[in-house]
Order: structure tokens, then C-alpha cells, then sequence
């Protein structure tokens, strides 16, 4: 018989994760940890030029004992299918980037492989870098609310500044890797990807008739940032053309330089404002321009774009509101998804300008920014009310009597230190309809011993099993051992959609609580171990079902953006040393509201993981562009941040429940990635040097110094 | 060439210039040392060569020779540090926990959080932003 147990036995908890055991002794599969008989290794030939034309491929070694794939041996389409078909899988003439795929070599050997030479022939033609200069836009966005004109009538005052962030990339600490397995006339991909089902639907289109079956697996992934998210889906087709035509295993797996040249990165942005306020300090109209470079293929760009736009007027309220935005072509490689999601760019353009306002009108900036952050009932610049979980003002507020900030801001004036704040907020899910347009699934599944999750959500590391499986063990009332949790296989699981915009707990965890609930009354006093026994097998599988408040016009861009939002103030303090320009973060503390933690130590872990990438956004990580490449892909000198530099954090997570998540969650992955970079270029606002680009590397803040008065 | 593997001695047929990396993953089937890098930044591919924390990526197997290597196969599945890490949720995406552990295994009883984040500036963390790996040692010492 069921024990009585109280409502919530594991949500709350911090119950051991799913896979830390696997994790702690090594004994975790990664893709590259696996083998198969047979098996070859694969290598990816790319151009060197930015754009152009392919001539020719000549093969400068004995192709015995190689498979060479180009894209004649392509049996279905040659395209990556994503949101626009416009990128081939590999090329045939048009050159768009440097590290574009061109050929594919596989050899059981992997020193014979490195070994093969192969020469390009390529016609250069006139590479498109600058963004603000590039034809070519692959999405327009714009977003209108009230009347632009009128608000600047009203203003006492106006400011305007422009805001540029850099390429991130996502470093990811195992590179990319996929394996390919003919297997019974289909193919089999065991990989390290984000989403199962994106790269699922990618074979089918490349693969074509040649196969009668495509199945994709998640293997243990070693960190993915939205990097893993649509880039694998390319991987997964190369491996997938060179195991067709050897009829043999086939593993790709990327070095890391080929990993930070060929794959997607971190949208850069240029960000422009112009803003009316009243003279004591309230926003009457602001005007956003933002442009994210694409890259050469469409990629995500589209719906960074979104986001990122949506983000754009900060979590203030305005009556008369303007964002356009645009998403360019460039001749270097497709940026794509990057936690945070085209917010973290808008979101550094709108709080170092906030700073700068303050700074313009004489105005303290915690004043300025509580005079103007929603409150419920208000609305986003969508025309979205945000509801009664709103907690702009309480992380602020929080965050400046934690921090000390008042006290230290006067302590600090004149010395080498710094501190400063940003405010920042997260949709979490799909925007819009996207929710309902996925129609997410998850299934539950009695066992002999309890029950299994079956999801195509990954475990990148932020602990999706383990809270999945808390989700589920207390809207059924079960013990959390109880629960386990099937491995992402497509030939086994549902779509629950992709594992990306903050979704995984807010949306599929919902959809897991309801199918359980379900479960649970068909059990009656029985416990699924008992109830297997005497009756058997018993399925259920949920949808996601839209709260019936939302409504989006995806045309105009007006309406519900969000089914909720998650809350975030950060403030920095930071260190100049005056002979290297080096500034240091010393001490950040941030607030973060998120609904409720299923799991406070996961919560704890991703708000500082995303701090800490977004400390590195700010100081540390630049990508070197030249002639359209990478110039510092590898580690050595792109740096993101070690042990030594990152400073003490202080997080304070606050629950105001969401009834449209589970048990009050809200999305909370990409959340502390909007706060930390306005946060540090604010604090270094305070030392006297006018920042307004990331990342702010020594010479940036060299040459901002002498630039300012 | 023989050494001394997680208290075993092994004898490999292997050339001399080979990665201990590769040997320890492709001839010896241990899988728990991880490349990250290949160029001796991430840590990810950490082992013990008597007592000493080095990048496995950097080192010639011809160099450990008569050494005592341990790699995190070495540690079985119930050490301090193993639980720890699990206990403070040290590890995230997992991949590199196991340099992280050995690398943490060289810093002696109870070490100063400055002598942890000396000590681990070599292993890079994605995920946690390092908090939690300092929580774990805290605990395990």
C-alpha cells in the first residue's frame, strides 16, 4: 500500500543527482568513450577562403583504405534543415565562410587520416564583414508600442549611446562528437547533442530514401550552451554520409581548434538607444536600434533576433516604445544559439545605458532604475502585463541592501575600485505561439520497481534528470529512487521539443507533473511497482497544454511574449590595476527570483556556472577575427575564466511562484547570463572610464581611458 | 614499457611518443581521463604520475616509465572526494570532474581556499563557475 507521504518529499530537495555517481568515477559514456567493431574515424575538409567559388578538390594521397565523401554522394538534400533551408551540408561551388565543410575523409587509422593532404582551389571573391554594411538581412524585427513621438515631446531630456558586445564562444569543455552506426538498413547517431530530434529531422532530409531509418541518441554530453543545440545536426550528417558509403561506424569527433574555427558562436551585436525622460528621471521614450551579426547561414538568427529584441527595453516600464532590429549576413561562420539567446546583447546595450542616464540627469542609479521597473500589472514593451510574480523591484532592492552597494559606491568614489549593478530579465520557453506550435510530449511509464521519464530533454549537465525525476516523484507520490530516467533515444521517447530557452522545467517539467497526476489516478492505493504486477505495462503521455491567457500576433510582435518571466539583479565589484588596465571582478552578488527551486543546489549551480560565462563575456573572452576566421581558436589564448579569476559570489535565489509551472518554477538556465557583463562595465562606469563595448580586455580599457574626459 | 597503473603494473606495446592520453584510453580502455583540449589548457585530461597532477595530452607515455600513474579508474567509486563531489554537486556536465578530483587529490589535508584556486587554475570548469568544486573540497578535507 501507497505510504502517506506529505506533498513534497524531493521538489525542494537536494536529492543526489541522477548522474553524479557516473560523473564522479569516470565511469559517465561520452561519445568518445565508445567504440564499435569496425569503426573508422572521420575528418572534415573546410575552405580557407571567406567567399567564393570551389574550383576543384584534389586528393594528395592513396585513397585506398579511405572513404571520401563530397556532396554528389549525397543521397537526399543537401541542406541543414533548420528554420530556413539555406545551409548546404556540404559545399558544392558557393564558398560563404571560411571552415565551410567542402569534403569528408574517414580512415580506420585516425595518423593515416591526419596524414591526407587534399588541396582547394578557390576563387576569392569580396567578403561582406561589417554587419551595418552587409545587403543582406535575414530577419526584421519591429516592435511598437504607444506613440514615439509623443514620449519625446514629453521628455525633459534625451540620451542616446551606442552598445557593442562581442562573439562568445561557448567552450564547452568536450568538443564537439557524434558516431555513426549503419545498423539493419537504417542509421543509428550516438552523439553529444542538445537536441535529438533537430538532428533527427536533419538526416531524414540528407539521408533521404538511402536509409529506411534514422535513430538519434544523446550520449553523455560534456556541456552544450545552446552550442550543442542546432550545430551537431551538420556533425551528425557528415558522420552519418561517411558510415553510408564505408558501411562502417564511423566517429567525428572535433579538436578544439576545429571546434572554436568551424562552429557557431555568441551573435555579436551593436546596440543603439535614444531615450526621453521627464527631469525627474522617468522614461516617457525609447528608441532601439539593434543589429546582430548572422554569419553567413540563417541558422537561428531569426529567433535570437526575436528574443533579443523583445529583451531589449530592459525590464522597465515605457509608454512609447520602439525596437527595431535586424539580423545581417556576414562572410564569417553562422553565429547560432548561445545561452541567453541574442538577451544577454540587448540586455548589456539597455543597463549600461540606464547607467549612463544616471550619470546625464544627476540622478542616483538605483532611483532612476526603481523609479522605472515593472511592477505587476504593467507592461512590457509587447504590451504584455506581467503578473503578480513580477520581482523587478524586489532583486533590486535585495540585491542593493545585500550588496551594501550605497555604502560602498560612496567608499569606493576616487579609488582604483569600482561596483555597479544591472538589472535584467528572462522569458522562459518559446516565445509567442512557439510553445504551442512545438506540442511538446512526455511520457511516464510504470516499471517493475517505479517508473521511467521518457523525454527528449538532455541532460547537458544543468541536471534535467535529476529534477525531472523529482517532478515526477512528487506529483505521484513516490520516493525520488523510484523514478528513473530513460536516456534521450528518438526510437524511444517522445519530442518534448528541443532542450534550449530556459523550457526544460518550466514547460516539459508541466507536462511531466500532469501526466503523473494522471498516473496517479489510475493507480488508486496502489504503487506502480504494485500496480505492474498485478495489471502490467501502463503508459501516459502529456502534451503541453497552453495557459488560455496567452495571446501572441506574431506579425505585429504584440501580445503575450512570455507565459513568465525570471527576475535577475547583479551587483559587481571590480579592481583596476592601473599599469596592465586589468580589471578585476572582487565580489558579485546576485539575485535571482525563479519561481521556486526544484532543486536549490542545481538552482544555486546554474546561477553561478552563469555568472561566471557572463563575468567571462564581459573581461575575458575575445574572439579575434581575421579574414572572416578565428584567430585565436584555442585556449591558449582564448580565455575563459579559471579558478583564479573569478571572484567570490554571493546568490540569493527568491521564489515567487508561477501556476503555470511546475510546483511555481519558472525557466532558469539563461537567466544569471543577461546580468553580470552591464554589471562590470557599470562598475567600471564608477572608476571614471567610459566602457560601452564588451569584452572589456585591457587595451579596450586602456584605450577608454584616455579617450574619457 | 611498464609502469605502475591505478597499483597495477602494466606492460604495453606501444610506441614511446604515443600520448600517455591516447594509451591510457585507446590501448588501456580508461575511459575517465577526457581530452578537452590537446594542448595542455583545460585539465580535462588530469592523472596522478607519482603524486603529481599532469595533463595526460602533454606527456609521452616513453616519460612514465617505472612510474606510479592513477587516473580517477584509480579511485574506485567511494572516495571522500568522489562523494563530496556528488554531495555539494561539484559536477555538472561531468566532464571535467575526473581531472578535477585528481588535480584536488594534490592538494593535501584542509587547504586554504586560496590554495584551491591556485591549485586548480589549470582545470577548467564551464558549469559551475567553480563554487561548488570549492564546497566539494571543503568537504571532503
Amino acid at each position: 500500500m501507497r505510504e502517506i507521504r506529505s506533498m513534497l518529499n524531493a521538489v525542494g530537495q537536494s536529492v543526489p543527482r541522477k548522474d553524479g555517481i557516473g560523473k564522479a568515477t569516470g565511469q559517465a559514456r561520452y561519445a568518445d568513450d565508445l567504440r564499435f567493431p569496425g569503426m573508422l574515424h572521420g575528418r572534415t575538409i573546410r575552405s580557407t577562403i571567406p567567399c567564393g567559388r570551389l574550383a576543384a578538390v584534389r586528393l594528395g594521397f592513396d585513397p585506398a583504405g579511405f572513404t571520401v565523401v563530397d556532396h554528389r554522394d549525397i543521397p537526399g538534400r543537401n541542406v541543414v534543415t533548420l528554420i530556413a533551408d539555406d545551409q548546404p551540408c556540404l559545399v558544392e561551388r558557393e564558398i560563404r565562410h571560411v571552415a565551410e565543410p567542402v569534403l569528408l575523409l574517414a580512415h580506420e587509422n585516425r595518423e593515416a587520416l591526419l596524414g591526407a593532404s587534399v588541396a582547394l582551389e578557390e576563387e576569392p571573391a569580396e567578403p561582406v564583414f561589417d554587419p551595418e554594411r552587409s545587403p543582406t538581412a535575414f530577419k526584421t524585427i519591429l516592435i511598437e508600442k504607444g506613440d514615439l513621438a509623443a514620449g519625446f515631446a514629453e521628455a525633459d531630456h534625451v540620451v542616446e549611446g551606442t552598445y557593442c558586445t562581442g562573439h562568445q564562444e561557448h567552450v564547452y569543455i568536450e568538443p564537439q562528437a557524434v558516431i555513426a552506426v549503419p545498423e539493419d538498413g537504417g542509421m543509428t547517431v550516438y552523439g553529444s547533442i542538445q537536441c535529438p530530434f533537430y538532428a533527427h529531422r536533419a538526416l531524414a532530409v540528407i539521408l533521404g530514401d538511402a536509409v529506411a531509418r534514422v535513430r538519434v541518441i544523446q550520449t553523455e554530453t560534456g556541456g552544450g550552451f545552446g552550442g550543442k543545440e542546432e550545430y551537431p545536426s551538420g556533425i551528425a550528417a557528415h558522420a552519418a554520409l561517411l558510415a553510408l558509403k564505408s558501411d562502417r561506424p564511423v566517429k567525428l569527433i572535433y579538436d578544439r581548434v576545429e571546434d572554436m574555427l568551424a562552429t557557431t558562436k555568441r551573435h555579436p551585436a551593436i546596440v543603439r538607444h535614444r531615450t526621453g525622460l521627464t527631469r525627474d528621471g522617468r522614461l516617457v521614450a525609447m528608441d532601439i536600434e539593434v543589429i546582430l551579426d548572422g554569419g553567413a547561414y540563417q541558422t537561428l538568427s531569426a529567433v535570437v533576433l526575436s528574443r533579443g529584441s523583445i529583451h531589449a527595453a530592459g525590464p522597465y516600464r515605457c509608454d512609447n516604445i520602439r525596437i527595431a532590429a535586424r539580423a545581417m549576413f556576414t562572410n564569417t561562420p553562422p553565429n547560432g544559439a548561445f545561452r541567453g539567446f541574442g538577451a544577454p546583447q540587448t540586455q548589456f546595450g539597455v543597463e549600461v545605458h540606464m547607467e549612463r542616464i544616471a550619470e546625464a540627469l544627476g540622478l542616483d542609479p538605483v532611483r532612476l532604475r526603481e523609479r522605472n521597473l515593472l511592477r505587476p500589472g504593467d507592461t512590457t514593451a509587447t504590451g504584455q502585463r506581467v503578473g503578480q510574480d513580477c520581482a523587478a523591484l524586489e532583486v533590486l532592492r535585495t540585491a542593493v541592501r545585500r550588496s551594501g552597494f550605497r555604502r560602498k559606491r560612496k567608499a569606493y568614489a576616487g579609488t582604483g575600485r569600482g561596483i555597479g549593478l544591472a538589472m535584467y530579465w528572462h522569458g522562459s520557453g518559446f516565445t509567442g505561439s512557439g510553445e504551442l506550435k512545438l506540442a511538446s510530449r512526455a511520457t511516464i511509464e510504470l516499471t517493475a520497481t517505479g517508473v521511467r521519464v521518457l523525454t527528449s530533454s538532455t541532460e547537458l549537465g544543468q541536471g534535467t534528470r535529476t529534477m525531472h525525476a523529482q517532478i515526477v516523484a512528487d506529483a505521484l507520490g513516490v520516493p525520488y529512487e523510484q523514478v528513473e530516467v530513460a536516456m534521450p533515444d528518438t526510437g524511444l521517447v517522445p519530442d518534448s521539443g528541443p532542450t534550449v530557452a530556459s523550457r526544460t522545467c518550466m514547460v516539459v517539467g508541466r507536462i511531466l507533473q500532469r501526466a503523473a497526476e494522471e498516473i496517479r489516478a489510475k493507480l488508486g492505493d496502489a504503487t506502480p511497482a504494485e500496480y505492474f504486477r498485478r495489471h502490467g505495462p501502463l503508459a501516459v503521455t502529456g502534451q503541453y497544454e497552453q495557459p488560455e491567457w496567452i495571446r501572441w500576433d506574431e506579425i505585429d510582435y504584440r501580445g503575450d511574449a512570455y507565459a513568465a518571466y525570471a527576475w535577475g539583479c547583479d551587483v559587481v565589484e571590480v579592481e583596476l590595476d592601473r599599469d596592465t588596465w586589468e580589471v578585476r571582478p572582487v565580489r558579485v552578488t546576485v539575485v535571482n527570483e525563479i519561481g521556486k527551486a526544484i532543486h536549490p543546489a542545481l538552482a544555486r549551480g546554474q546561477v553561478e556556472g552563469g555568472t561566471v560565462q557572463g563575468l567571462g563575456y564581459a573581461l575575458l573572452e575575445r574572439v579575434v577575427m581575421r579574414n572572416g576566421a578565428m584567430a585565436n581558436a584555442q585556449l591558449t589564448n582564448y580565455i575563459i575564466p579559471t579558478t583564479l579569476d573569478t571572484p567570490k559570489l554571493d546568490v540569493v535565489l527568491l521564489e515567487h511562484p508561477y501556476d503555470g509551472g511546475p510546483f511555481g518554477a519558472k525557466g532558469l538556465g539563461e537567466l544569471p547570463i543577461d546580468g553580470p557583463a552591464p554589471a562590470v562595465v557599470n562598475a567600471i562606469r564608477q572608476l571614471g572610464i567610459d566602457v560601452r563595448g564588451i569584452p572589456a580586455v585591457p587595451e579596450a580599457i586602456r584605450e577608454a581611458a584616455c579617450a574619457s574626459p | 614499457m611498464r609502469f605502475t597503473l591505478n597499483a597495477r603494473e602494466v606492460e604495453l606495446n606501444v610506441a614511446p611518443l604515443a600520448r600517455l592520453l591516447d594509451v591510457l584510453r585507446e590501448d588501456c580502455g580508461l575511459t575517465g581521463t577526457k581530452e578537452g583540449c590537446g594542448e595542455g589548457e583545460c585539465g580535462a585530461c588530469t592523472v596522478l604520475v607519482d603524486g603529481e597532477a599532469v595533463c595526460a595530452c602533454l606527456v609521452p607515455v616513453a616519460q612514465v616509465e617505472g612510474a606510479e600513474v592513477v587516473t580517477i579508474e584509480g579511485l574506485g567509486d567511494d572516495h571522500p572526494l568522489q562523494r563530496a563531489f556528488m554531495d555539494e554537486v561539484g559536477a555538472q556536465c561531468g566532464i571535467c570532474t575526473p581531472g578535477m578530483i585528481l588535480t584536488a587529490i594534490t592538494l593535501g589535508p584542509r587547504p586554504s581556499l586560496a590554495k584551491i584556486r591556485r591549485g586548480l587554475a589549470g582545470n577548467l570548469c564551464r558549469c559551475t563557475g567553480y563554487e561548488a568544486i570549492y564546497r566539494a573540497i571543503h568537504r571532503a578535507s
